[in-house]
């Protein structure tokens, strides 16, 4: 094997194969492996097949890839988007009277090993993924300590089943060991990492901890997936963090409350998915006209209307970007990994309070339930400030400035009356039906968006701009387009990947003017990014690589395009 | 504290001469002084109606939101800071059509604040088309042969949600308006004010006349804490029953008073800044 592998776990749902994941990626990482894991389920709660890719490399991975090394089928009912991806180099480690002869005839070397049997000897069949994990950190070389160390915290609050769960690990590092003895198998990888154990988290994880460092304290939600594991976050770590979190009865109230709390001087966040931000668009109108602070988190997935609730898509940006009747300034970030996920969130609550507008965070379902490692955070004040004032007698809540920033106050905070208003209103929050007042207001309110437009973080650019072919990508399509980019090493290539959409860096005007041709890669069937760039700086792409199937872009079909757009073919 | 500390400048009220809007306006003036409360004590959170204009006309903070939204941002702004005294106001459309849902589980949730419905059973904004409380048979602009939804009864079904305060009102009795409004900011959680209003402009039925002849006042209720009875008064038709048909007595805890944001310090959460530390120690107990 090479200096990486692609192992995948599938299993139906209720089997245990989350566990399975968490378990490995952890005991992985812990040996100096670095890794990347990133699952795709249907939706439903019992059955079905879902499947989870685990990387693991000596280098660091940040990526989605169609190649499978190694399989581990819990279960049979494999499903297509497994099959296609089988090579006769694929190891499949089956157990033959759980699979029967699924794999009969089908690509790769299968190597039948008795989970089950196993299982029911040991910690009884519900225990078959336990098996697995000890199986596969046998053939991964890990340290057996490591994984019962794992298993322990993991179940510490079950004596019984940790017991179980124990026998079983060892049962299946024990067949390891012994596949590794006959030399059938050998997944044995240079592990390259140094230094520190990363930090591993999820998305959810990442948007939860970076909004809580940039102070948000207070959530709402109607649950809707991929956007509810936000949600679940912080409502099982409310009271340790200091948040309250409330499940409303619908986004309309999310995002209702969330804009009170604000007026009161909360930091709040509503999260969501696309329907459920539909629902919200009158109420980012009113953050709009009122200039109240509001940060989403916008979770995205297929549509129309349901779509497919638990897949991937990168179709709601045109949504974010004309949400709510009217015009009014706003931002739109778009994290490309988990640091990014935690950094932008944080930034999302500074930049409400500063610019007072709405902040939009669009992640999607593949960014929420990917696995990163991370270096680490920084969390401390150095980033944090309230910027709200003390209102004193006289108070006007819409003063016009200079810059279009009014001095914001709080309710309960100084003896200045605080007035809010959704009409268009005069300086101190009346209903104002001056035709010169409302055209005032609206440019003060516009002025600000220079402001964001100064602030505006630049793209990241990976190459030569100057003349060449330029590749552009947004939010979590960022990394797979990255790593293709790599292993082409086209000199004709440069890769430009936004993680703020709108409004955008100026740094893009120049990017776009020196292209010779510019390829759009992301994830939905229109190409809502390549039109944001054109309205932006009147340059149309010359190619788009769209994927709305409801899975994310694998680096091969992201490698096989931009070699033919390197080599100045088009396929449009 | 007079009435009049609630007063605003050379104010242009925009409702018609005649309207009970005015003397709701009088009654909530008089009530939070009454109870020693200053402007800066006070939120009051609106819709969008003739009725949700009433923070225009009176000194206090003040949001005036979306249609049917006032409640959820009141929730928001008593969760934030429980030291203000909240008010949601609003009229039948505002609170009991466009905000149904929220009415219900603002209920269900019992924030504590009040809630002021002016129910004059049409809608005035927008001229006169019938609300979700105009009776059967009202002829409006849109149901040109009248009204044929049964009305909703806010009181029934406040109490069938497990309101803990729940009072009607008739702005005709300023007094007694007056002492329910303070007895409902009094209560702690969730309380429901119906307030009996008329439209001079477009409800020809429903007049002044009629609500002092369909109404009678409680003058006193033994069974205040008896959710059963005052189910019986909420369904009684007319004359409607006014006075507080139920204020619960098991002191049941507030919305606030269950925010997981309050269970270390009672701090408003503008005096706060993030718990670094904790978030810090998070985030390497992810370590590999």
């Amino acid at each position: 094997m090479g200096s990486e592998l692609s192992l995948v776990l599938c299993g139906a749902a209720g089997q245990g194969v989350q566990t399975v994941e968490q378990l490995m990626v952890k005991a992985l990482a812990r040996s100096g492996y670095h890794v990347f894991a990133t699952k795709e389920s249907m939706s439903r709660v019992r059955g079905g097949n879902n499947s989870t890719e685990i990387r693991v490399s000596s280098k660091p991975v940040k990526a989605f890839v169609d190649r499978i090394d190694v399989l581990v089928p819990l279960n049979g009912g494999i499903r297509a988007n497994i099959w296609r991806r089988l090579a006769a180099e694929t190891l499949v480690l089956g157990d033959r009277e759980e699979l029967k002869d699924e794999f009969e005839g089908k690509p790769g070397r299968f190597v039948d090993v008795q989970m089950l049997e196993m299982a029911r000897k040991t910690g009884g069949a519900v225990t078959a993924n336990t098996v697995a994990a000890g199986l596969l950190c046998a053939l991964f070389k890990v340290d057996y300590a490591l994984l019962k160390d794992l298993l322990e915290t993991r179940f510490s609050a079950k004596a019984e089943i940790l017991a179980k769960n124990l026998l079983a690990s060892e049962k299946g590092y024990a067949e390891g060991l012994a596949l590794l003895e006959k030399g059938d198998v050998d997944l044995r990888l240079p592990k390259a990492r140094k230094g520190s154990r990363p930090v591993v988290l999820d998305g959810h994880t990442a948007v939860s901890l970076g909004a809580m460092a940039g102070g948000c304290n207070f959530v709402t939600a109607y649950p809707m997936s991929p956007g509810s594991g936000v949600l679940a976050f912080m409502a099982r770590n409310a009271v340790r963090f200091g948040i309250g979190v409330e499940q409303v009865e619908d986004e309309i109230a999310a995002v209702n409350m969330a804009l009170g709390a604000w007026a009161a001087g909360a930091r709040a966040m509503a999260t969501t998915s696309g329907g459920g931000f539909a629902l919200m668009e009158e109420g980012i109108s009113l953050a709009g006209v009122t200039e109240t602070p509001l940060v989403i988190h916008l979770g995205q997935r297929p549509g129309p209307a349901t779509g497919m609730a638990t897949r991937t898509e990168q179709a709601d940006l045109e949504l974010a970007l004309y949400a709510g009747h009217g015009e009014f300034p706003r931002v739109l970030l778009a994290p490309g990994d988990a640091k990014e996920a935690f950094d932008l969130s944080r930034l999302a609550f500074d930049w409400a309070d500063r610019y007072q507008v709405p902040v939009f965070i669009l992640t999607d379902e593949y960014l929420l339930d990917s696995v990163f490692e991370e270096k680490g955070f920084r969390v401390d004040g150095k980033k944090f400030s309230h910027r709200f004032i003390q209102a004193k007698p006289g108070y006007k809540r819409f003063k016009i400035t200079g810059n279009g920033v009014s001095p914001r106050g709080v309710f309960g905070y100084g003896d200045g009356l605080i007035r809010i208003d959704s009409h268009e209103h005069d300086e101190a929050g009346h209903i104002e039906e001056d035709f010169e007042m409302r055209e005032r207001m609206q440019l003060k309110r516009l002025l600000k968006l220079k402001l964001l437009e100064k602030a505006a973080l630049p793209p990241k650019v990976s190459g030569n701009p100057d003349d060449g072919n330029l590749v552009l990508c947004w939010g979590s399509t960022g990394p797979i387009v990255e790593e293709a980019f790599k292993r082409l090493r086209q000199g004709s290539l440069c890769l430009v990947h936004f993680s703020q959409l709108y409004p955008l860096n100026a740094a893009v005007q120049d990017l776009v003017a020196k292209a010779k041709r510019i390829l759009v890669v992301e994830g939905n069937s229109t190409g809502q990014f390549a039109r944001l760039i054109r309205q932006a700086t009147g340059r149309k792409a010359d190619d788009l690589l769209l994927n709305f199937r409801g899975h994310q872009f694998s680096v091969e079909e992201v490698v096989y395009r931009l070699e033919s757009f390197a080599k100045g073919g088009q396929q449009s | 504290m007079k009435p009049s500390d609630f007063d605003v400048d050379a104010v242009d009220l925009s409702w018609c001469p005649g309207c009970g809007n005015f003397q709701i306006l009088s009654a909530l003036k008089e009530a939070l002084s009454e109870l020693g409360l200053l402007p800066r004590d006070v939120v009051l959170v609106s819709g969008i109606g003739q009725a949700a204009k009433t923070p225009h006309f009176m000194k206090g903070h003040i949001i005036q939101g979306l249609h049917g939204r006032a409640l959820p941002v009141a929730t928001g702004v008593k969760a934030a800071n429980p030291t203000m005294t909240v008010l949601a106001i609003g009229g039948d459309g505002d609170m009991y059509g466009e905000g149904g849902n929220h009415l219900i589980h603002a209920i269900r949730r019992n924030p504590n604040l009040a809630n002021l419905v002016h129910n004059n059973m049409v809608y005035g904004l927008t001229k006169g088309q019938a609300s979700p409380t105009s009776p059967v048979g009202l002829k409006t602009p849109v149901q040109v042969e009248g009204v044929f939804s049964e009305p909703l009864n806010p009181l029934a079904l406040a109490l069938s949600q497990g309101a803990s305060f729940v009072a009607r009102t008739f702005s005709g009795y300023p007094d007694l308006t007056r002492e329910i409004i303070k007895a409902a900011i009094l209560h702690k959680g969730y309380s429901l004010v119906d307030i009996f209003q008329p439209c001079v402009s477009f409800n020809k039925v429903n007049t002044y006349k009629w609500f002092k002849e369909n109404t009678v006042i409680l003058e006193e209720n033994p069974n205040v804490h008896d959710r059963g009875k005052a189910m019986e008064l909420a369904l009684a038709s007319p004359p409607y029953p006014l006075g507080i048909l139920y204020e619960d007595a098991t002191d049941r805890r507030t919305f606030e008073d269950q925010f997981q944001a309050y269970r270390e310090t009672d701090e408003p959460l503008w005096k706060r800044s993030p718990r670094f530390e904790r978030i810090s120690a998070f985030v390497e107990g992810l370590r590999a």
